[in-house]
């Protein structure tokens, strides 16, 4: 593979940070002003990178022509189809903030190119070959994301929030980069493929030390039990448009990668991380449902219900079949429609001078002061807890579909019954909202772009759905079989 | 002689040292990004011993990469400490709380 042929797979990522430094210069001259500008350029430039990605992904591209600069870097099926959901929620994370921003004046230019530049960052991540691939991909998000986590700088709970990432953010790269450098010295290698070629015949001590250390890292970028604890804080704290897309772009690249570590690089050696990502997933699916129900914070309940989300993906991952990382790739992209859908909703919970809502109390009787808000938002919550005319429910389904071929049966028992207590907090809220007399706090307008990205996200987690879902099941499984093509 | 393994104890001494720093310090926050700073050390201390050990040059582009993400790290942490101190008036670990649930 030359240089020239290498550049043309990257071509998404080489614009996206084209742009991002071209946008960065304006930004710098034109000032603020500028935003919705830039914030348009950004968007533009995304979708021309879903275009071509989307290419790759409907050829299911696959082998050794999709492997760029020598492994470092591969533009496969499956992480095109990754790219596709990360790129589609950075997106959306642009669209819903010049309304968020704009009312207080802090809608600054930096913004949208902080977006961009994590998402190149994740871009790389789910395409990396190689742990240095990995470390850069996953450092570039996380250091744009600490700032945008700290963005409202006169609001001591986000530059709190900020803080919070930024420590226990960084002391996940170091636990994972500990890891990477075991592996490193008991392989003698840093490409995923010779990873997989020095383990093929059992680990070793050290090895195994750098795989846990590594997979720790991973979960804590996932917000897997145990490593969740910044989750609820962050969510909280950072501005709403950047919680929304804190809970969809990032965990879809970080799991992505999570999943190519695991199968590409220790796919021989399954056994040996099964366990751990059982027990991750049954123990996030568990904290998860039982931490949101005392909550009264709508963006701290959400956390929690991502938490709780994580835990169903694990599902998929701990199959370690191709039908599995079929089902966790089908569970994401259903995921990020109706994690984005959700935080648009609250959004667009405002009062009516348009300070920003988020008390679940607040919500009494939304039905008969806002009834197309709470029907969307009740449809959403439904479609969450995996209630079955709504789309939520095929997600968990191929989940547990695939773990019941895996012969997980009871992993897939325990988790549906989980899910059970997952519904009771989802339901809650559609109770306050639909029977509690009307609190009539929220009454601010809602912005058109708000309207479209909820309506959007509606529409997907409707039984209209479930038309996707062999288109999506067809992309989904050419993407696994990328994956364990070379695994 | 030394060897490999004395590197690697002095490596994951220095590891546990910075995980604990973040952990059990109380008083400021400086401390703990001086902590994250050892973490990152150790790890760049395992890479170039490693490297060296195995005759193979990746573990010390590892490492010059490792150390300038460090920088952007840093840089990065101080600058959101410096926006949370004008906002609180202090950075000390026990003040941060005002997100709870």
């Amino acid at each position: 593979m030359d240089f020239v042929a290498s550049l043309g797979l990257i071509l998404p990522e080489l614009i996206l940070s084209l742009t991002g430094l071209v946008l960065l210069l304006v930004a710098a001259w034109a000032g603020d002003k500028a935003s919705s500008a830039i914030s348009v350029a950004g968007c533009v430039a995304l979708g021309a990178c879903f275009f071509l990605v989307a290419r790759t992904v409907c050829a299911g591209a696959s082998g050794p022509d999709t492997v760029a600069f020598f492994g470092q870097f591969r533009a496969d099926a499956f992480a095109g189809f990754a790219k596709l959901m990360i790129y589609a929620a950075s997106g959306a994370a642009l669209v819903v903030a010049p309304a968020f921003f704009g009312r207080t004046g802090q809608m600054k230019a930096e913004y949208p190119v902080l977006i961009l530049f994590a998402t190149v960052g994740m871009s790389l991540m789910v395409s990396a070959g190689d742990l240095l691939t990995l470390y850069i991909g996953l450092e570039m998000n996380s250091l744009s994301a600490y700032v945008l986590a700290a963005f409202l700088r006169n609001d001591s709970r986000s530059s709190e929030a900020g803080l919070k990432y930024f420590v226990l953010g960084a002391l996940a790269s170091g636990i994972l980069l500990f890891g990477m450098s075991l592996t490193y010295g008991f392989t003698g290698t840093t490409s995923f493929e010779g990873i997989r070629a020095a383990v093929g015949d059992g680990l070793n001590g050290g090895t195994l030390f750098g795989l846990v250390f590594v997979f720790a890292g991973l979960a804590f970028k996932i917000s897997a039990v145990p490593f969740h604890m910044w989750t609820p804080d962050v969510y909280e704290g950072a501005p709403t448009p950047v919680t929304a897309f804190f809970a969809s772009a990032p965990k879809v690249a970080a799991v992505a990668l999570a999943t190519r570590v695991a199968i590409e690089a220790f796919g021989s050696q399954a056994d040996a991380w099964r366990q751990v990502v059982i027990f991750a997933a049954l123990a996030s699916i568990v904290v998860g449902a039982l931490g949101a129900i005392g909550q009264s914070n709508i963006k701290r309940l959400l956390a929690y219900s991502s938490i709780n989300n994580v835990g169903f993906i694990l599902i998929g991952l701990a199959c370690a079949t191709p039908k599995g990382v079929s089902a966790l790739l089908v569970y994401l992209a259903i995921y990020v429609a109706m994690t984005v859908g959700s935080f648009v909703a609250v959004l667009m919970m405002r009062a009516e001078d348009g300070t920003p809502i988020e008390g679940i109390a607040d919500l009494a009787g939304l039905s008969r002061t806002r009834p197309a808000l709470a029907w969307c938002l009740a449809m959403l919550m439904f479609s969450l807890a995996g209630i079955p005319p709504l789309f939520g429910f095929w997600g968990k389904f191929v989940v547990f579909q695939a773990a019941v071929q895996a012969n997980l049966v009871a992993l897939a028992a325990i988790g549906i019954a989980a899910s059970v207590i997952g519904a009771f907090y989802y339901i809650k809220i559609v109770k306050i909202m639909f029977f509690d007399e009307p609190a009539d706090t929220i009454r601010g307008k809602s912005d058109w772009a708000h309207w479209a990205l909820l309506a959007i996200s509606a529409i997907v987690v409707s039984p209209l759905g479930y038309l996707l879902t062999a288109w999506l099941g067809k992309l989904a499984d050419g993407a696994a079989a990328a994956l364990f093509l070379l695994a | 002689m030394i060897g490999i393994e004395h590197f690697v104890v002095v490596s994951s001494i220095l590891f546990v040292l910075g995980v604990l720093g973040i952990f059990l310090n109380r008083k400021n926050v400086i401390v703990i990004l001086m902590a994250i700073e050892l973490i990152l050390l150790s790890v760049n201390i395992n890479f170039v011993a490693f490297s060296a050990f195995l005759g193979d040059l990746t573990g010390q582009i590892f490492a010059m990469f490792v150390l300038t993400v460090a920088a952007g790290e840093a840089a990065i942490g101080l600058a959101i400490l410096v926006i949370y101190f004008r906002g609180r008036g202090t950075i000390a670990v026990d003040s941060v709380d005002r997100l709870k649930g």
